[in-house]
Formats: C-alpha cells, sequence, structure tokens
C-alpha cells in the first residue's frame, strides 16, 4: 500500500512545507512548568509523509499543536523557536493570519473522531463551514462540496449521510469524516496526530489507505504522528523518535527500520514486530518509564532506562550526530562502527 | 423527531391520570369537603346531607374520583367554601399572578446567570470568575426570608427616612399601589423590583454556575479544538460551536423550573403580599378549603407533568442524539 516512488526525495526535498527550528513549548502546571517539546527541529517536504514516534507523553501531539499555534490555553505556550510554513514564521504570526492558515493550508485531525466532531451540527454542515470560513461561497455550493468530499474520502451514499450527526457513524467513518472536513480546501499539510489509534485494527488500515490516497490526489505532505510503528511501516518516508520532548532519532523509514542508532529506538522496535504476542495497542514493553518532564535527567534522558548507558550518559548532553544520509541519532555512541542492536535485542 | 415528541406526549397521559388519582386520594385523606359547614352550628343537618348528596360524597371512592375528574377537565372546578365563589378565577389569578413575578424573575436571571457564567467560563480562575463564584455561593446561602425583610428594611423604611421622603423608595407590598386604578406600567414595576431581587438572587447564582460548568466542559471539548483547527473565527467557534451546546442542559433545568413555579414562591409572596399561588394555597390550608386545595393541587401537578414534557421535547430538539435513541 505505500507508494514509495511517490515521494521523491531528490525532488521534493528542496522545497519543505514546513520547518520547525528549535521549537520549545512549555505548559505550566500546578507543580511548575512542564517543558513538553525542548528544542525539535524537523522540516517535511513537499508530499511527504513524515512520522514521529514515541511513547505517550514525549510531546507528540505538543509538536502538532504547536504547528498551528493551537496548544491548550491558558496552560501553553510556545516559548522559543519557530514554525516555518514556507518561509512564514507562524509562531510570530498575528492571530488573523494564523486562522488563515488553519484549516486552509494546514489541517488537523485527531484521535477520537467522535469527540472531535460537533455533536449537534450535521457532518455535512461541518465540513461545508469550512468553505465559508476561508473563501467567498454559496450556501448550496459549499454543501455540495461537502457531499463530494464525503464521497471521496469514501463514504458510501454521500448525498445522504451529509444530513446525519455523528454519532450515527461507525469510528472508521467518523474519521473519514474528519480527513473530508481537513482536506476540503486542499491543505499543503495535513497533520494527523494518532489518526487510528482509537479503531479496530481492520479499520486502521483502510484510514492509513485513505490518507495515502488523498495525499495521492492533493498533493499533500502529511505529519503522521503514532505511537504504533507497525502504522509507520507501511505509510510514512522519514520517521522522527522522540523520548521525553526531545528528538532522539531521525532517518527515512526503511532505515530507521534497518539500521537503528539511538538504543531507545531499538527498544521501541523490539517492543512492536514481537507479532507472536497479540499487540495491545500501546507502544513500549521497554523497562522503566519515561522520566519526568518537570526534572528531567541532567544529560541523556534515556540514560536511566539505556542498557548501553555509560558514565558519560549521565554527565554529558549526547547531540544529534549524523550517522548516515538523513539520518540522526542522538547518542553518544551513534557514530561508532558497529553500533546497533545485538540480535537478542531485535527479535526476529 | 415528530415520533420522538408524540411518544413522550403519550407517556405522559398515563402520568397525569395517576398524579390525578394521588392528589385526589390524598387531598380526601386529610380534609373533608364538609368540615368546614358541618362546624358551623347554623347549618341544618339536612342541608349537610344535601350539601354531601351534590358534591357526589355519598358514592364509593372510585366513583367519586370519576366525577371528580369529569368534572375537573370540563372546568367545574366547584366553589369555595370561604367565599362562596367559584374556584376558578381566584386559581386563574394567583397563577397568574405568581407567572407575572416568576416569569420576570426568570427572565432577568436567565440574561445574568448565563451572562455571568459564559464570562467565569472564558476566563477561568480570574478575578471576575472568583468573585462571581464566592457571589452565587453566598446568594445561595442567604436565606430567602431574612434576605427578603432585609431588602425591606432598607428600601421601605432606612432609605425613606434617610432622604426624608413620604413614601418609601420602594413599594415593599402588594403588586399596585393601594386606590390605583387601570394599569399604571411604572408603578407595576415599581412594586416588581424588590420581590424580583430576592427570586433572581437565587436563580442567578444557581444558573451561572449550571453555565460555567457547562462551557467548561465544552471549551475544554475536542470539537472546540476542531472548530479552530478549521480556522473558524472566535465568534463562530462560540456561538455555534459552544455556546448552543453549553446551554442544552440549561435550557431544561429552567424548563422544569418554569413548570414548578405554577406551586408558588410560598415565601416570597407571602413576605411581599404577593396574591400569588403561594398564598392562595397557604390560605386554603388553613381554611380547610377542599375544592380550592384540589384543584390548586392537580394543576399545579398538571404543570410540573407538560413543562417536564417541554424539557424533554427542547432537549431533543437541542441534541439531535438524544432523539435518535
Ligand atoms: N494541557 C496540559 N497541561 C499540562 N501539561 C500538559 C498538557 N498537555 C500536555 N501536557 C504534558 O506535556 C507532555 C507532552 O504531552 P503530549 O500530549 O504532547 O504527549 P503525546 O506524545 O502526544 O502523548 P500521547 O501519546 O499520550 O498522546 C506530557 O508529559 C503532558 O503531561
Ligand atoms: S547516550 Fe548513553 S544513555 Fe543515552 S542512549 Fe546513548 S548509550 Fe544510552
Ligand atoms: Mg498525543
Amino acid at each position: 500500500m505505500t507508494d514509495v516512488t511517490y515521494f521523491d526525495p531528490e525532488r521534493d526535498s528542496a522545497r519543505p512545507v514546513i520547518a520547525v527550528e528549535d521549537l520549545v513549548a512549555e505548559f505550566r502546571t500546578e507543580a511548575g512548568i512542564v517543558r513538553a517539546v525542548d528544542g525539535v527541529s524537523f522540516d517535511i517536504a513537499q508530499k511527504e509523509v513524515f512520522a514521529v514516534v514515541g511513547e505517550s507523553g514525549c510531546g507528540k501531539s505538543t509538536v502538532a499543536l504547536s504547528v498551528l499555534g493551537l496548544l491548550p490555553q491558558p496552560a501553553g505556550r510556545i516559548a522559543g523557536g519557530k514554525v516555518l510554513f514556507r518561509g512564514e514564521d507562524l509562531v510570530s504570526a498575528s492571530p488573523a493570519r494564523l486562522r488563515q492558515v488553519r484549516g486552509d493550508r494546514i489541517a488537523m485531525i485527531f484521535q477520537d473522531p467522535l469527540s472531535a466532531l460537533n455533536p449537534t451540527i450535521r457532518v455535512g454542515e461541518q465540513i461545508a463551514e469550512v468553505f465559508r470560513a476561508h473563501r467567498e461561497i454559496e450556501p448550496k455550493v459549499a454543501w455540495e462540496q461537502a457531499v463530494e468530499l464525503l464521497s471521496i474520502v469514501g463514504i458510501p451514499r454521500a448525498l445522504a449521510r451529509a444530513k446525519d450527526y455523528p454519532h450515527q457513524f461507525s469510528g472508521g467513518m467518523r474519521q473519514r469524516v474528519m480527513i473530508a472536513m481537513a482536506i476540503a480546501l486542499r491543505p499543503a499539510l495535513l497533520i494527523a496526530d494518532e489518526p487510528t489509534t482509537a479503531l479496530d485494527v481492520t479499520i486502521q488500515a483502510q484510514i492509513l489507505e485513505v490518507l495515502l490516497d488523498v495525499r495521492e490526489r492533493f498533493d499533500m505532505a502529511i505529519l503522521l504522528i503514532t505511537h504504533d510503528l507497525g502504522v509507520v511501516a507501511g505509510t510514512a518516508d522519514r520517521v522522527m523518535v522522540m523520548y521525553a520532548g526531545k528528538k532522539v532519532e531521525e532517518a527515512p523509514a526503511l532505515d530507521l527500520y534497518r539500521t537503528p542508532k539511538h538504543p531507545y529506538t531499538w527498544g521501541l522496535l523490539g517492543s512492536t514486530t514481537r507479532v507472536d504476542r497479540p499487540r495491545t495497542g500501546s507502544l513500549p514493553q521497554i523497562p522503566g518509564s519515561p522520566p519526568s518532564l518537570l526534572v528531567p535527567p541532567p544529560a541523556c534522558r534515556f540514560a536511566p532506562r539505556c542498557p548501553r548507558v555509560q558514565p558519560i550518559c549521565r554527565t554529558d548532553y549526547p547531540e544529534l550526530r549524523k550517522v548516515d544520509v538523513g539520518q540522526v541519532a542522538a547518542c553518544h555512541f551513534a557514530q561508532d562502527p558497529g553500533w546497533g542492536p545485538a540480535p537478542e535485542e531485535v527479535p526476529a | 423527531m415528530g415520533q420522538y415528541i408524540a411518544r413522550r406526549a403519550l407517556v405522559s397521559i398515563p402520568v397525569l391520570l395517576i398524579a390525578s388519582i394521588s392528589v385526589f386520594a390524598i387531598v380526601k385523606a386529610t380534609a373533608s369537603p364538609v368540615a368546614a359547614i358541618r362546624s358551623n352550628p347554623r347549618v341544618s343537618q339536612a342541608a349537610i346531607e344535601k350539601y354531601t348528596h351534590d358534591l357526589g360524597l355519598d358514592k364509593p371512592p372510585p366513583e367519586q374520583y370519576l366525577t371528580w375528574l369529569g368534572n375537573f377537565i370540563r372546568g367545574k372546578w366547584g366553589t369555595s367554601i370561604v367565599t362562596g365563589r367559584p374556584v376558578g378565577p381566584d386559581i386563574r389569578d394567583g397563577l397568574f399572578n405568581t407567572m407575572i413575578l416568576g416569569i420576570t424573575s426568570f427572565l432577568v436571571s436567565i440574561v445574568l446567570g448565563v451572562g455571568v457564567g459564559i464570562f467565569s467560563a472564558v476566563r477561568q480562575y480570574s478575578f471576575f470568575d472568583y468573585l462571581s463564584t464566592g457571589s452565587a455561593f453566598l446568594g445561595l446561602s442567604i436565606p430567602v426570608f431574612w434576605f427578603a425583610l432585609i431588602l425591606q428594611i432598607v428600601f421601605g423604611l432606612y432609605l425613606t427616612n434617610w432622604f426624608h421622603l413620604a413614601t418609601p423608595v420602594l413599594p415593599t407590598a402588594g403588586m399596585f399601589s393601594p386606590g390605583a386604578t387601570g394599569i399604571d406600567l411604572i408603578d407595576r414595576i415599581r412594586h416588581l423590583i424588590l420581590p424580583v431581587t430576592v427570586l433572581s438572587v437565587q436563580i442567578v447564582a444557581l444558573y451561572s454556575r449550571y453555565t460555567r460548568a457547562g462551557m467548561l466542559d465544552v471549551l475544554h471539548s475536542d470539537y472546540l479544538r476542531t472548530a479552530r483547527a478549521k480556522g473558524l473565527n472566535e465568534r463562530t467557534v462560540m456561538m455555534r460551536h459552544a455556546m448552543r451546546n453549553a446551554l442544552t442542559p440549561l435550557v431544561s433545568v429552567a424548563a422544569i423550573d418554569v413548570g414548578a413555579l405554577a406551586g408558588g414562591l410560598i415565601v416570597t409572596e407571602t413576605i411581599f403580599s404577593w396574591p400569588g399561588m403561594g398564598v392562595l394555597f397557604i390560605s386554603a390550608m388553613e381554611n380547610g378549603d377542599y375544592s380550592v386545595v384540589l384543584t390548586w393541587m392537580m394543576i399545579v401537578v398538571a404543570f410540573v407533568i407538560v413543562f417536564n414534557l417541554i424539557a424533554d421535547i427542547l432537549y431533543a430538539v437541542l441534541d439531535p442524539r438524544i432523539r435518535y435513541d
């Protein structure tokens, strides 16, 4: 189902749709300031599917919400860095400009489509609303467009179903409605925050198919957030791994599976490729749990759980270093020859 | 939708019937329609028997009930043994007067309560939010009779003396000035101010809490985040996506409360000598005025049931998830 040739790094990478630079995002909590995203940079090229993976709480959603300036208020704020959309910084953009970009140039879908749709508005209307917010358009035309979008994302009898309310759809169909809403104005970037996590396994594949289909149809880039590396495998062009608010590794999808360079990444891989065990849906069986973001470990944040930890890991912060073409990892030893998981760490 | 309403309305009919049986049984068990005239030594035994027969009281209870129900539905509500006048006009006036007081208070309270509640929610943890929360708890804990008396003393006495006025700053009793002819709107409104204030303090306190809670729920909801992610402007986000869903529960609560209003606002009406349903009920009970008590209770029960039905229907109109269950 992957169209590996659709995204061509040579051709498309030169023109990133979005470039996030040194993003720092914080939440004020009763216990203190939580730095949920700490100096994360990445960029996404046109038509690229860029995946962000990591355990629960590592800051994936915070990255996604920061891009659109939608951090929950008043607790959350972007404390530093830039989000460049085709070169224009959205962090310093005016609220009016941000509103223009949202839903039009950058759209977003969420994990739980039932709660993400307004229960008291017909789905066709919720889609039509996007047109009316951004374009001068007759209500009737907006409605017709909404119906067409519903059929594009594969909802049978779209004309009739547009008049239904969200609770009248199944989980998978609801997520299709969300996708229809997100692609209404053919955005350059679609952010999908765990779009399949709340769905049945069989439905998950269908939804990913729809996403890949619309990206091809409309030449969109996708920022795909997930904690399921199984989802990434067939879908993403490139992958960024996050741990405790930091980017710890980034690589083309195939390289990440073949030659993971960060011990956390191979821990994740080890915990997902166990096809012999029923998948619980959640990621890691890595021993231990992520550190508190209030008082993160001073140097390598993974040190308390790392199977290869050395004294230096507890004193010096491991900057990201290049390990291959397009691959970086934040581990002191990532560039060492032969560095990688032992056979028993990656079950066959 | 139509089906839902029809179904809910049909269910109300047996509820009404059962309620009417209970009302009839309770009133019969606690008051006797002939007690008042029997205690009058000048009434002859024959007259009592004729009266008993006329009322059908010599028949078995189920038959009495059916006779009464038939009369009630046809609007034959009997006569008051105290005034000798038909019950209908007294009940109608009482209901009307209570509704004037109650509906005015509701309108004031809904506007204020919803406004305060929404503003508190949008500015959660602000100074205004703490102030309104504190005031709401104060408003709910002030005893009605105490607050009413304080207002009467302040506006009827202290301020009047202070300004050396001949008449009170605001009238403290009744619906209009004694001796007034026709309807003087200003005079009516002046008479409404103090009792409406007493009632509104309570209702605003309650409704602002409901609204705040409903609004906070919605403000933290995923679909509001979706609405923003779509690039809707803040006005659309608030009016279309937030307020409507936040106010749905309040609409039904208010409908139910309006129905309950028919029972009168006993404390407020008594203190402000407002000739409403509450006052009517108290005096009918004291006088053992059987016909008035029975009719009064049945009317009140009917109001409560009908407005519960209205609340259900409104809820279904506002929330599609209800209709399709
Ligand atoms: N509204 C908030 N207030 C305070 N802290 C928050 C808030 N939202 C997120 N956080 C904190 O920020 C961190 C990152 O949260 P985020 O939701 O981005 O994680 P995530 O990687 O998306 O996790 P998940 O897989 O569970 O969705 C978490 O540790 C969380 O405690
Ligand atoms: S820097 Fe040290 S602790 Fe951190 S991942 Fe590498 S080996 Fe493990
Ligand atoms: Mg998340």
